[in-house]
Formats: C-alpha cells, sequence, structure tokens
C-alpha cells in the first residue's frame, strides 16, 4: 500500500532499473523464465543487446538499442513493433518461452 | 555535533543527535541478529547506513550499476484507492509508461484467490486483453487469505472462537481442512490465469493467518510446478515470523511456526517458488534508522542463503517502510537505498 508517489515512483526513481525506458523489464523477463539473480540477468541480457552493465539503465542508449531491434519503446511511431510484436523479438532476441507469445502463435496456427 | 532529521515508524518527522542515530542503528542490527539468530551487521555497514541518514538530500538513490528490478502487489488497488477511475488495463498501461515499472500486477478489488475463482472467468479476458496492449511481464496476484475458509466466511469451525475454549485439536483440524480448499482455489485461479497468458503468479500476503497459510501456498506452488513447469511463482510474505496458529504443521519434515526470513526462503525454494518476497514488520515507535538497521539485517541474511532472485517486500509499513499511506520520501529512498546497497537484493 501506500501511494504511487510515495512508493512506486519513490523505489523506481531510488533503486530501480527504469522498466521499458530502458532496460528493467528485459532483465526481469529472466529471472522470470530462469530464476536469474540480479548480476547473471543482467549480464545475460546485456550480452544478447550487446551493450554494457551500466547501459541497461541509460534511457538514452537504451531507447536507441530498443527501437534498433524491436522491442517496444515507450513513444513508438507508426512502424515500430508494439506491445505483442515486441514480446515476439524480444522472446526470439532473449532466447526465452514467453506464455502469451506461444499462445497467441498457438492461436493464430503460426 | 550536528542534529539528523528523519522519522519514526509511523513517519513522523524527529530529528536525533548523530550519537543517537547510531545507538539506534546498533540497537536495531542486534534485536534482528538476537531475534534470529542470525550474524548482526558489520561496523563498515553500520557507518554505510549512518552516511545515508546524515546525508542531507531529501532525496537519495542506489550507485549506478546497482539498480534492481521491481514488482508490485495489488497494483490497481493503488490507484483505485486514491479515487483515479482507471479500469485496470489503463491502471497498467499507467505503470509501464508512466512509473517506470520493470514488471506489471493484475490483481482483483477483491484480493483473495477464494472470491476471484467464481468469477474468473472474467478475469481471463481482461488479461488477454491487457497482454495485448503491454510489453512488461505480467504477473496475476491475489492472497491466500485462509480465515476465508472459516465460519462465518467459510463452511469450517473458526479457530479464533475454539482456540480461548481450549478446543486445539479441533482449531488444529480447521486449519488442516482450510489448507486443503485454499490450495485447490489457489490452483483453479492460477492455472486459469496462466493459461490465458499471464507470465508469473504472485502468491501474496503469505502466511498472514500463521503456518496453515504459509503451507497452503508451497503446497499449491508444488502443484502448479508439477502441472505447468515453466511457470514463475513470486511468494510474498505478510510478516518476518511465521505465526504458530496450528503449531506443528510442516513442510518437508521443516516446522514451519518461528520461521524467520532466511528460513523461510529455504522451504520456499523446496516447494519450487521462482521469486521470493521477504517481509520484516516496521515498528511505529522506535525510529528509521533503527527499523532500517533492523529489517537489513534479517535480508542480509535471507539473500545470503538464497539461492533464487529475492525481491524484498518494501511496502507501506514493511522493510522499515514508514506505516502511512504517503510514505515521506527522504524516508522512502534512504530505507530503499541502504536495502538494496547492503543486501545482495535481486528486487524489490
Amino acid at each position: 500500500m501506500g501511494d504511487p508517489l510515495g512508493m512506486a515512483i519513490t523505489h523506481a526513481v531510488a533503486s530501480g532499473m527504469g522498466g521499458m525506458r530502458a532496460a528493467g523489464d528485459l532483465v526481469a523477463r529472466m529471472q522470470i523464465a530462469r530464476g536469474m539473480r540480479i548480476d547473471e540477468a543482467k549480464k545475460y541480457v546485456a550480452d544478447k543487446l550487446n551493450v554494457s552493465f551500466r547501459d541497461l539503465t541509460d534511457p538514452i542508449i537504451m531507447n536507441e538499442v530498443r527501437d534498433d531491434l524491436g522491442l517496444g519503446i515507450l513513444h513508438p511511431n507508426v512502424r515500430s513493433p508494439k506491445c505483442m510484436e515486441a514480446k515476439f523479438n524480444i522472446a526470439r532476441l532473449l532466447d526465452i518461452e514467453i506464455n502469451c507469445v506461444n499462445r497467441f502463435k498457438q492461436k493464430a496456427s503460426l | 555535533m550536528g542534529k539528523i532529521h528523519t522519522r519514526y515508524g509511523d513517519g513522523s518527522p524527529v530529528e536525533l543527535e548523530e550519537s543517537e542515530v547510531m545507538r539506534d542503528l546498533e540497537n536495531g542490527t542486534q534485536d534482528a541478529a538476537e531475534r534470529g539468530n542470525i550474524a548482526a551487521l558489520s561496523k563498515e555497514e553500520i557507518q554505510h547506513l549512518f552516511d545515508i541518514f546524515s546525508s542531507p538530500y531529501r532525496f537519495v538513490g542506489v550507485e549506478p550499476g546497482k539498480e534492481i528490478v521491481l514488482s508490485y502487489d495489488g497494483t490497481p488497488i493503488k490507484l483505485s484507492r486514491t479515487q483515479v477511475n482507471v479500469d485496470r488495463l489503463q491502471c497498467l498501461q499507467i505503470y509501464e509508461k508512466l512509473l517506470g515499472a520493470d514488471t506489471l500486477e493484475m490483481g482483483y478489488l477483491d484480493y483473495s484467490f477464494k472470491p476471484i475463482k467464481s468469477m474468473v472467468t472474467y478475469e481471463q479476458p481482461l488479461m488477454e486483453q491487457i497482454l495485448s496492449v503491454t510489453t512488461a511481464p505480467i504477473f496475476y496476484g491475489a492472497m491466500p487469505n485462509l480465515p476465508l475458509y472459516t465460519k462465518p466466511d467459510g463452511p469450517f469451525p473458526n479457530p479464533a472462537e475454539l482456540l480461548p475454549q481450549g478446543k486445539i485439536e479441533e482449531a488444529q483440524a480447521s486449519y488442516e481442512e482450510s489448507v486443503e480448499h485454499a490450495v485447490r482455489d489457489i490452483v483453479f485461479v492460477s492455472s486459469a490465469l496462466y493459461e490465458c497468458g499471464a507470465d508469473a503468479i504472485i502468491l501474496d500476503t503469505v502466511g498472514a493467518a500463521g503456518d496453515a497459510d504459509y503451507l497452503a501456498s508451497l503446497k499449491a506452488t508444488e502443484v502448479l510446478k508439477e502441472k505447468y513447469p515453466e511457470m514463475c511463482v513470486e511468494l510474498g510474505m505478510a510478516g518476518e515470523f511465521v505465526l504458530g496458529m496450528h503449531g506443528e504443521m510442516t513442510y518437508d519434515g521443516d516446522l514451519l511456526a518461528g520461521m524467520y526470513p532466511h528460513q523461510q526462503v529455504k522451504v520456499a525454494e523446496k516447494s519450487g517458488v521462482t521469486i521470493f518476497g521477504p517481509v520484516v514488520n516496521t515498528n511505529t515507535n522506535e525510529s528509521s534508522p533503527w527499523n532500517v538497521s533492523r529489517a537489513i539485517t534479517y535480508m542480509k541474511a535471507c539473500c545470503e542463503v538464497a539461492n533464487i532472485p529475492v525481491h524484498v517486500n518494501m511496502g507501506m509499513g514493511v522493510g522499515a517502510m514508514t506505516v502511512h499511506d504517503h510514505p515521506p520520501l527522504d524516508m522512502a529512498s534512504r530505507a530503499s537505498k541502504a536495502m538494496v546497497e547492503i543486501c545482495r537484493l535481486d528486487g524489490l
């Protein structure tokens, strides 16, 4: 509990990875998919994206990287992969199974 | 010697002498070390905490490179409580696009598995829609909430009435039957949400009703991981200490009553939990330095023995966060920085 500024935003600014603004969602996916601890997950994602450890939380660098690789960005343009499309690319790039992507493929007979 | 502006556990402001801050930091870690039979913080760690508390800035953050992943519980409820009228789909978009969330969590307002079971078919299409318009991983969260299985809310006799009458065996039997029903509901709801695409399930506020509540969550995790080996289950605790309301419940031979976080995480691992969320309760009568030092002592011990990611609970009233709906940013940011920098944390 606690209001979003006092709790969610405070932790995001003080300690968080920045979510889609940077690579927070990608590192989180490695904890979810492989149960990786934080350093292992960061290294895995950094290696896959060909960036440094520190770049993972840099919104300038990560926006460009995510845009180039089609991983979803905060301000997408018409041609940008978004949401489910971006998750297809994330699953392929990180070499992980994403539950909703697999179910989408199954339902769409892909 | 200057005064340091800090808080009590309830958030009310206080100015302490430097020596008083140092004394509270030392007393906090000693309290945890004695109760949990774990190592106290080192002099260097206490000094680091002192440096964080004596920082003159209103807001502090971790050193670059030490950032961690954030997961959430009861996310939509936070907006509902502030009477911001958005549906859960928009709520999660707000968290993803505006609040820097690394993960998202879709929970129902009545945040327990039992009431969700009867309307889960309404949750499934919403989960599918949210998955189609978001990118970050989505958890579905709810509480085991064992008291819902006893009278007047459920079928079994109420242990809170039986125990004062000395009917120990009857109370224990009630807890045991509640566990079996809770496991069935947790598995039913979690399966339904996972089968429409959820990335993970959060069992939240586990142990709120004591050892039976914890056992139900461990057993449910075991069943879910057997059914869906790839499923991510995050288990977030309710308190620092598993209350022995039943008193004799075990998991794989380990007595659950009395477990502290560094012991809880080991049984969670055995059951198949993917991410563990330990809790330390905030004492409103003590200062924030005391609470931070105490909470970090427990969490450090937990992180050191864990083989799975640990996301420490740092919501209102836990993890040294103040017990108030509007956490002061000076204190919240100090607790956040201190927890992440001293423990080998994977997330909050």
